[in-house]
């Protein structure tokens, strides 16, 4: 779009004289975009902030930000200014429930929070490793890409929602809805592993991906409890230790014990979940395990009058 | 099991006319025609017909007429015929009633009860072909107040301002994914947009690899399905819109049934081939403003705060105050859509019954977010029956920034209206997956009518504009006072905020 378009009033035939703009490689920002006079980031002063001694660390190629006094537009921006020079690794201090970090990241870098991040941790995120030392929020992954969140403790709502790729540990529970519509996609296959237990809806409208729940509760193998598991679900697997009854699973999911194959399947995510918060594969894996699918790739069929 | 539903056309061939070249047969998708080489003749499987006149368009020897079935069922304001139709598909089926594109019911159309003003001796009106006229709209949220720097004859902004999307007319397309309506006719609106400097909407579908060079105007939809949606999506946007809602399916989610998910489908929808994609009815992590805030910033923090967000809702009772939740959740657009906005599908009772009209969920959202003071934070779309310029222009004054055209565009394209996009067989090559439909919309063709229908009723406005003295739509913009209504209620009046004719 370098050529200037000209005011109708003077020409008439102002369309013919802008072409269409020239191919692009996917993924490229728009040429049209950079001519726009008001279109500009809205750049946001941290510099005060960043420039405090102790904000904003860099030592042995990491970086270290202590986020206690930060908004979270503040941290965001720093920690993708790090990112964006290069920074493998990332450590975030005193975090109080700030939101949307490592959103939108396209780069393997390891994001590691000490403290209670916010709502949407991951969110639409394409490669990051993050580690939370405590627990997490609601919307942990949201509608992630790629990358994987190891949480050492329990998560809120929607975990994993809308999830295409990538892996998120749970050591502890989850609350409702966890893994709500996650969808898989040739090479992308997300993964959820919960350690504990998860609230009503697990996999409601799940379209795709691994759900590993292991139920491993405080007071030794609890009930799993939740109801309406796999409600509206037409895609992936849930692998649930320990039993369900019929009663807790929505109407579209089917249930067995899971076979040889299913567990040997599942093994590697198991032992990924052993590695990062302890305990023993074997153990786990030996238990008694049930798989749920969906009994339909298209649960509305024959719903409409054609 | 035998049905009782009477056609709803008649299909009649001249045979003076017919020349036997079968290109009726092989232009109906419903295959309503066949040729009997024996009898040497063609003939009209007339139930099938759903009235797309494709047939009609393309018989080279205007040989056919496609005309309602006179065949009435008895007289009944209640029982009319179409309601009997309903009740035997549904007692034939057991299925719910699916409609294609918007309402089509006698709700009132305020748009034919409005006009508009004209100078005459005072204000003198202004030729636009001669003077300047500015139609150029930015959308996105202004700022309360402008601080201008500088000194010594150099001005400058000191004011940073939010993100705005330019736009040459105010005239975008709607949001029509990728899935309902056909690559081509995805190609057309895209190319058409880029052409005539506007934006086309890619829906809920994810945007096809090869659309990505129009990424400077397209704005990328975020569904509850989420379909398509990642970071290069994200980027590739001039703006994103959350769709909360859609004028023909007001709370309901929806389904791209498995049949349709064709290869190409799949990978833009990032989903498996052939399997349904369910876009529920809610966002599940959307269940109150403070949510919407949390998804709005969201997307704004994925983009690096560079892009618009908009949010789209359907027109329904409480819109006004829905909308003032919206601004103050951040959205920089809020784009409205009334109950004759159009679908690929969507259940006929819901498409028929639910929401309201544009126009008055217009009003209203306009004189809230001025009453609260925060109009200038976000701007104002309209969709959902805009059928010409005067309807634009109509809107511009009744508050609107820019209107969505989604019905129109695809009349343009040659689509009748039939209703029948959720069957897929669309003759048009508009709404269907069939590549040996979609062929047959040409998209240099098209993108040029669709050029052709911008520049005709954006010349238009124009022309309208100059007739009231106007020469920039910014000056109309919420200018009801070049309204007046005809024939309307004291009440719609109100609710319009625009004088009766005569006053």
């Amino acid at each position: 779009m370098e050529q200037k378009k000209k005011e109708w009033s003077q020409k008439p035939g102002w369309v013919k004289e802008n072409p269409p703009p020239a191919e692009k490689k996917s993924g490229e920002k728009s040429g049209a975009n950079e001519e726009e006079e008001v279109g500009k980031e809205m750049k946001i002063e941290i510099d005060h902030h960043a420039a405090l001694p102790g904000v904003f660390v860099r030592k042995n190629g990491k970086v270290q930000i202590d986020a206690g006094q930060l908004h979270y537009r503040e941290l965001n921006n720093m920690v993708k200014g790090a990112v964006a020079e290069g920074t493998e690794e990332i450590e975030l201090d005193n975090i109080y429930g700030q939101r949307y970090i490592g959103s939108g990241i396209r780069k393997p870098v390891k994001i590691v929070v000490h403290g209670v991040p916010g709502n949407d941790l991951g969110a639409f995120m394409d490669g990051p490793k993050i580690i939370v030392e405590r627990n997490a929020q609601d919307g942990v992954g949201n509608t992630m890409n790629n990358g994987t969140i190891v949480v050492h403790g329990r998560a809120g709502d929607i975990v994993g929602m809308g999830m295409r790729g990538g892996k998120i540990f749970i050591k502890e529970s989850v609350g409702y809805r966890a893994a709500i519509h996650m969808k898989e996609y040739r090479k992308h296959m997300p993964v959820l592993v919960v350690g504990g237990e998860t609230q009503d809806f697990l996999g409601e409208y799940m379209a795709g991906g691994i759900v590993i729940a292991l139920g491993l509760t405080a007071n030794g193998d609890s009930r799993f409890t939740a109801r309406h598991i796999g409600t509206g679900m037409h895609g992936g697997l849930i692998f649930i230790r320990g039993e369900v009854e019929e009663h807790q699973l929505g109407k579209e999911a089917a249930c067995e014990p899971a076979s040889r194959d299913d567990i040997a399947a599942i093994r590697p995510y198991v032992e990924e979940y052993v590695d990062y918060f302890g305990g023993n594969a074997d153990d786990i894996l030996s238990s008694r395990f049930i798989r749920l699918w969906p009994r339909s790739s298209r649960p509305f069929e024959g719903l409409y009058a054609y | 099991m035998k049905s009782y539903i009477i056609p709803e056309f008649l299909v009649e061939r001249d045979d003076h006319h017919c020349i036997r070249c079968e290109v009726c047969v092989r232009q109906c998708a419903f295959d309503v025609h066949r040729y009997d080489e024996e009898e040497d003749e063609v003939f009209a499987h007339e139930d099938k017909c759903v009235g797309c006149l494709r047939c009609v368009t393309l018989c080279p020897t205007n040989a056919l007429v496609v005309r309602d079935n006179p065949t009435r069922v008895p007289a009944n304001a209640n029982w009319t015929r179409e309601v009997l139709h309903n009740i035997y598909k549904q007692a034939e089926t057991g299925g719910v009633l699916l409609t294609g594109m918007g309402c089509d019911k006698e709700y009132r159309n305020y748009w034919d009860r409005i006009t508009l003003d004209a100078s005459q001796v005072t204000n003198p009106s202004i030729d636009p072909l001669r003077e300047p006229m500015e139609l150029r709209t930015y959308l996105g949220s202004k700022p309360d107040a402008v601080e201008i720097g500088g000194g010594r004859g150099r001005h400058e902004l000191e004011t940073r301002l939010a993100p705005q999307l330019r736009l040459e007319t105010p005239i975008m397309f709607s949001a029509l994914s990728y899935g309902a309506i056909s690559y081509n006719t995805c190609e057309c609106l895209a190319r058409a947009a880029a052409e005539v400097g506007t934006c086309y909407n890619t829906g809920e579908g994810g945007l096809h690899r090869d659309l990505y060079r129009y990424g400077g105007h397209t704005i990328c939809q975020v569904a509850s399905g989420r379909f398509g949606v990642h970071a290069d999506y994200l980027e590739a946007a001039a703006a994103l819109e959350i769709k909360i809602g859609q004028g023909a399916k007001p709370g309901i989610g929806g389904h791209l049934p498995g049949e349709k998910v064709s290869e190409e489908i799949s990978r833009t929808r990032m989903i498996p081939k052939g399997t349904d994609a369910l876009s529920p009815a809610p966002h599940h992590d959307i269940y109150s403003i403070e949510d919407l805030a949390q998804l709005i910033y969201a997307l704004k923090e994925a983009t690096g705060w560079q892009k618009p967000v908009s949010v789209k809702i359907a027109a329904v009772h409480n819109s006004a105050a829905i909308a003032s939740g919206m601004v103050r959740a951040g959205a920089d657009i809020i784009a409205l859509d009334g109950i004759r906005g159009g679908t690929g599908a969507a259940p006929t009772m819901i498409r028929d019954n639910v929401g309201i009209p544009i126009e008055l969920a217009l009003a209203a959202v306009d004189a809230r977010l001025r009453e609260e003071g925060i109009r200038n934070r976000a701007s104002v779309v309209v969709a959902g029956g805009i059928r010409s310029s005067a309807d634009v222009v109509k809107a511009v004054a009744l508050g609107a920034d820019a209107v969505y055209i989604g019905t129109a565009a695809l009349v343009a394209l040659g689509c009748h209206v039939c209703q029948k996009c959720y069957t897929g067989k669309c003759n048009w090559g508009i709404a269907t997956q069939d590549p040996y439909l979609t062929k047959r919309l040409n998209p240099e063709v098209g993108t040029r009518r669709l050029v052709n229908l911008l520049t005709a009723w954006s010349h238009e406005i124009m022309e309208i504009l100059g007739g009231m003295g106007i020469n920039a739509i910014e000056s109309l913009r919420g200018n009801r006072l070049r309204l007046r209504g005809v024939g309307l209620t004291r009440e719609e009046l109100d609710m319009l905020g625009i004088k009766h004719a005569g006053a």
